[in-house]
């Protein structure tokens, strides 16, 4: 029963923290990460574990995401910091060439599976092109590596803590925007939550509402608004792991509902929305009422000043889900 | 017998006004700061010449550069200015400089704090400006923000910092093929040079003799990172190995100036690239979120600013040196800051964009193209 207010940095915080405790060979490195850090998600482990635990690297990804490769290989449970999830790719070949298939290739003799990688993720309301992507797509494409994203301190603490024990290279993106606006009791004690399982948060009968991350919060209130407005019952289902993903889960709840639908602040094109669309019409054809609908950021880089208008906000999806109902 | 030299000099159109500018200095001589050089014979030269006019150029170009950053500060305080804003004041003898030593035609790339090179370039400071505030009248539409500005032979404004060091090279590769004697200036900070693209960069360029002047803006910190923990070699003149290196004092715009005609020689006579380190200051932190001094000392700070000011120093050379008067120079500074009021007042009022501008300019395309988006039913129209 011992648990803590805190927001989404301090509950990651708690997760480090719980890990550099129990684990002799985590180590965290990354830019800034030893001050505390730009979003102050790593405050004070350096002080309490040590420099040669806790420790910067200079300005590189390719570099950092490398030498966490190398670490993991070696033996040690490496956790690498990319200061925003924006500037991942000059690490996306480190990530997609070598560590997903470190496995693969040396027919199970080496792997990197202690390795998770940390990046802030998503819109933050004045971010732009370059502090507010959501990758996750690019990486759902590359079996090998999981990726997950949380939507709230207590689930991040509990899959940020899977991904560091899961012995597969794991890439886990927090939603900046929600480091300090989520705030929740979360438990002090080491726990876990596993990775590839959808969550159910709201149970319906009408239309499935999948998302992940900040996106999940919208989609509530989209819910809610739909059983008032047009007494729509929604159920919505947080994704949680992006790669592997729980198709079990969502095709049992398109099939009894029979409407889907999917938003993501990513781009809709090529976005994660359209393997799930794709896979929920291969299984679940003749259940479904209506077309799948997305939900998703414009086909543009994330603009400067256009955000309110890019995102896929409450009304845009509550829009889709009238055209479902009256399909 | 002063006045009536000064009215044979000026010719037969000449006007003595009652400043009596007869009375100034047209030119001098200083001493300037020997540079370190990295496998070269000679370095540049340690006697330099700066007329009046000159003079009285840099010290206004400093001056806006200085004033339009602060008041981008403070529109950035109320929230005028919203997003990443990273601040050039302190380093503008950088810019001055490298422009003082190269044409218009030259080509420049930097990274992210861009405003300075942007005005020296050629923006004006109402465009600049109004991007920061991001309306229509800025100099990329509205659609880049600070860390995003481009004008003719200037191409940004990056934030990906390291990114743009091969692309220097790419564009020096084209000044070479079309034979045109231009050169490419790239840039990138402390923080940047220890990033993989730029050692790459530099092979190719050497490999191919390209004309690009790569020059590391060493302000001491990469963001929070002083230099001394985030690199192996701190020499970042010396970086680049098999290319030739200078070491300048980048508060002091002449020694700039004459380091960068040095490189820019040196690029033109086809020797190749050459690499220099401007050793300079930024009295802001990394950028508006960052106060700057959880890294450093207000003492450090205070220090730099009352002893290697740029625009201090340039003020006092042409003051004992009577290439101007003090009044003289207030005029200027009077005049700057009407020009970056009325920049101000306009970047407040400007409209913002319009919405179809949101999908424009994605791919070149003709006719239009339709964007996908929140909605599957409705789209919007792309034109380029």
């Amino acid at each position: 029963c011992g648990t803590h207010k805190m927001n989404l940095f301090q509950s990651i915080t708690s997760a480090l923290d719980n890990t550099l405790a129990s684990d002799p060979t985590a180590v965290i490195f990354g830019e800034d990460v030893a001050f505390g850090g730009v979003f102050r998600c790593t405050v004070g482990l350096r002080d309490k574990y040590g420099k040669d635990r806790v420790f910067n690297t200079p300005l590189c990804e390719q570099g950092i995401v490398g030498f966490g490769i190398g670490a993991a290989v070696a033996g040690a449970t490496a956790i690498a910091e990319i200061q925003f999830a924006d500037y991942i790719y000059p690490a996306f070949d480190q990530i997609v060439n070598e560590a997903a298939k470190y496995r693969y290739r040396s027919g199970n003799l080496f792997d990197c599976g202690s390795l998770t990688i940390r990046a802030p993720w998503g819109c933050v309301g004045h971010g732009s092109l370059y502090h507010s992507q959501s990758p996750e797509a690019f990486f759902a494409h590359c079996p090998g590596i999981k990726v997950v994203i949380p939507r709230s301190p207590v689930q991040a603490k509990g899959l940020l803590l899977s991904c560091i024990a899961d012995k597969n290279p794991c890439i886990f993106f927090e939603p900046k925007i929600l480091y300090r606006a989520a705030v929740e009791q979360v438990p002090e004690e080491p726990y876990i939550i596993p990775l590839s399982q959808a969550e159910i948060l709201q149970e319906g009968s009408d239309v499935t509402l999948v998302a992940w991350g900040t996106q999940i919060h919208v989609m509530k209130e989209v819910a809610a608004m739909a059983q008032e407005k047009l007494g729509v019952s929604c159920e919505v289902i947080d994704l949680q792991t992006i790669l592997p993903w729980d198709t079990e889960t969502i095709c049992k709840s398109v099939v009894k509902t029979g409407r889907l639908l999917i938003s993501h602040e990513a781009p809709i094109t090529g976005g994660f929305a359209a393997e799930i669309s794709s896979t929920v019409q291969e299984e679940c054809f003749l259940n479904l009422e209506a077309p799948i609908s997305r939900v998703c950021g414009y086909d543009t880089p994330f603009p400067h000043i256009f955000e309110p208008f890019y995102i896929p906000d409450k009304w845009k999806c509550f829009e889709a889900i009238k055209k479902m109902i009256n399909y | 017998v002063r006045k009536l030299l000064s009215i044979v000099f000026k010719g037969a159109a000449a006007v003595v006004s009652a400043r009596t500018y007869a009375d100034f200095t047209n030119e001098a001589t200083f001493e300037i700061k020997k540079c370190d050089t990295f496998k070269l014979d000679e370095g540049p030269a340690t006697q330099v010449v700066m007329t009046r006019d000159e003079g009285l150029q840099y010290y206004r170009t400093m001056q806006t550069m200085r004033r339009m950053e602060l008041k981008a500060d403070q529109l950035y305080k109320q929230k005028i200015i919203r997003g990443f804003c990273h601040l050039y004041d302190g380093q503008e003898a950088c810019a001055v400089g490298i422009e003082a030593a190269i044409n218009l035609s030259d080509h420049l790339i930097t990274a992210y704090r861009a405003h300075g090179y942007t005005y020296t370039r050629g923006g004006t400071v109402k465009k600049i400006m109004a991007e920061l505030t991001g309306r229509r009248g800025g100099i990329a539409k509205g659609k880049g923000g600070s860390m995003h500005m481009y004008c003719k032979h200037f191409y940004g404004g990056n934030g990906i910092v390291g990114a743009q060091v091969p692309l220097g090279a790419g564009v020096a590769l084209a000044c070479k093929y079309q034979g045109n004697s231009e050169l490419c200036v790239c840039l990138y900070g402390d923080g940047a040079a220890n990033q993989g693209q730029i050692f790459e960069t530099y092979n190719m360029a050497a490999l191919w003799k390209l004309p690009v002047i790569f020059i590391c803006e060493n302000n001491g910190y990469g963001m929070g990172t002083s230099v001394e923990r985030a690199a192996a070699s701190t020499d970042y003149f010396k970086r680049g190995e098999f290319i030739p290196g200078v070491r300048v004092d980048g508060m002091d715009v002449l020694c700039v100036r004459e380091a960068s005609r040095f490189a820019a020689d040196y690029c033109r006579s086809g020797k190749g690239p050459i690499l220099m380190e401007l050793q300079t200051y930024r009295y802001h932190g990394h950028s508006m979120s960052d106060p700057g001094v959880s890294y450093r000392t207000r003492e450090e700070i205070q220090e730099v600013r009352s002893k290697s000011d740029p625009i201090s120093m340039l003020k006092d050379r042409m003051l004992s040196n009577n290439m101007a008067s003090v009044e003289e120079l207030k005029e200027i500074d009077v005049e700057v800051r009407k020009e970056i009021e009325d920049a101000a007042q306009f970047a407040t009022t400007d409209p913002e964009p319009p919405l179809e501008d949101l999908c424009n300019h994605i791919f070149h395309n003709n006719p239009p193209l339709e964007v996908r988006g929140t909605n599957p039913w409705s789209k919007l129209k792309s034109v380029s």
